[in-house]
């Protein structure tokens, strides 16, 4: 294994380049980040070989990257706070039709007003489109789950669109000593369409028109289809773990220290201050969701059974709810436990305001003196 | 896809060509009919309907009902007055 020290986004571009897409669309201006700038040097340096399209908008991007796909080629595409708005509406049409897109999401905030830095509030907005969403704590983690992503939205049984999302900045931008595998061997094999693609010899139509009762037929499916899709997440996740000796804890969830009485829980790159804090403490354990769709219900249940207290670290906000959405998820799935911890929930980070140790720390000391289901605004 | 007709991953259509099965006639309110003693063939109507569904045979014009939607521009633009059209009923 050889490490070598790389920006966040010049290490997911060597990961895309292991994975072979045939075709690329990006639109390369702001929002968008140096993702695209690395690739089209690795294609025009004749390191990775795939038709790269530039393209005016990020929804045409992503309209790009979902004609591809129906026709049968491994797509890839990636963009930032803005440009994910902007792919809303064909973001519905890519899980819909099945088509097994990778994107990587740099994770940065949406006006107004306006604002570069990081918060999930881009991608956690795009949560029920569908798609499936993994966070990335560390840069080699981006590289990592961008490598699982193209072997979870292909296997047969999934067949979805995965955002790979990562923190804008703090990990983007940063420099960190990151392992790229030399080859990822038949880890990905190459792509054989199975229900999307185009061929004289069996004409389809795809994202066709659909009277009420097959379009909720077909909503059903999509729905059941990204609720079990965990197994597959979890099997890729243990495979890759064995190959490359390393994984993001069993794929949905990762947990630290998770045997004392308080539990923090996050997303992403702010679960590295929360390990900080952990290790310093000794009341207190950490659990880091990797998958926020297909949301690891069970799991967190699992992990959360025996708490005390139970706080939730985010950086979005669900606007008219006072918290965030991870806050709202976690406390309706603990719901079903009859002896239910105290849930705080902490939006912070938000337009990347640092998040500092101390203040986490202040946090879990008074959580005692706080009430049940408080939401404390960190900035 | 249609009401009843069975549904494949992601909504997929492998039975190419069968918009011909689905008689869109049925959405219409108002039918258009031709007065064949006025009607001279000359075929205006036929490149106006937006549906295709007007032929010119015999210099005269044959519509088809099974996907004509009643939007009777064929009425609007005869030269002739041979198109006339009243509400269907069902």
């Amino acid at each position: 294994m050889t490490l070598n020290v790389l920006e966040g986004s010049m290490a997911v571009a060597e990961s895309v380049r292991l994975c072979n897409p045939d075709v690329i669309a990006f639109y390369p201006i702001t929002p968008q980040t140096h993702i695209a700038q690395e690739i089209a040097t690795l294609i025009a340096d004749g390191k990775l070989k795939c038709q790269h399209i530039e393209v005016e908008s990020e929804f045409s991007a992503l309209s790009a990257v979902i004609g591809s796909s129906a026709a049968g080629s491994r797509s890839y595409t990636a963009t930032s706070s803005q440009g994910l708005a902007l792919m809303h509406e064909v973001l519905f049409a890519a899980a819909g039709m099945r088509l097994p897109i990778v994107m990587n999401v740099v994770n940065r905030a949406l006006s107004a007003p306006i604002n570069i830095w990081n918060d999930y509030q881009d991608s956690v907005s795009e949560r029920d489109t569908g798609w499936i969403q993994l966070y990335a704590e560390t840069n080699q983690e981006a590289v990592d789950l961008t490598i699982k992503a193209f072997r979870i939205a292909e296997d047969k049984r999934v067949l979805l669109p995965i955002m790979v999302c990562m923190d804008g900045f703090f990990l983007s931008h940063t420099m960190e000593p990151v392992d790229i595998p030399k080859s990822i061997g038949n880890f990905i094999p190459k792509y054989k369409p199975t229900h999307a693609y185009l061929d004289s010899k069996r004409p389809m139509s795809q994202g066709t028109f659909a009277y009420p009762k097959p379009y909720n037929t077909l909503r059903h499916e999509l729905s059941k289809t990204i609720d079990k899709s965990n197994i597959v997440i979890r099997e890729v996740n243990e495979e890759f773990s064995k190959k490359f000796k390393r994984s993001s804890g069993n794929g949905l969830i990762d947990t630290y220290k998770n045997d004392r009485k308080i539990s923090i829980i996050t997303m992403g790159s702010l679960a590295g201050n929360l390990r900080y804090v952990v290790n310093k403490r000794d009341d207190c354990g950490l659990l880091r969701i990797v998958s926020f769709r297909p949301f690891p219900k069970c799991d967190i249940i699992d992990a959360l059974k025996d708490k005390e207290t139970v706080i939730i670290f985010e950086k979005d906000i669900s606007l008219g709810t006072s918290g965030g959405s991870l806050f709202e998820e976690i406390r309706s799935a603990l719901y079903s436990l009859d002896k239910k911890p105290k849930i705080i929930g902490v939006v912070c980070g938000i337009g990347g305001v640092d998040v500092k140790t101390d203040d986490i720390e202040k946090i879990i000391e008074s959580a005692d003196t706080m009430d049940n289901g408080k939401i404390v605004w960190l900035s | 896809m249609a009401e009843d007709e069975k549904v494949n991953i992601a909504g997929i259509v492998t039975d190419v060509g069968n918009t011909k099965m689905k008689k869109t006639g049925s959405w219409r309110t108002e039918i258009p009919t031709v007065n064949m003693d006025i009607c001279t063939g000359c075929g205006i109507c036929k490149q106006f309907c937006p549906d295709g569904c007007i032929v010119i045979e015999n210099k005269k014009c044959i519509i088809d009902y099974d996907y004509c939607k009643g939007c009777l521009i064929c009425e609007n633009v005869c030269p002739f007055k041979s198109i006339t059209s009243k509400r269907e009923d069902k």
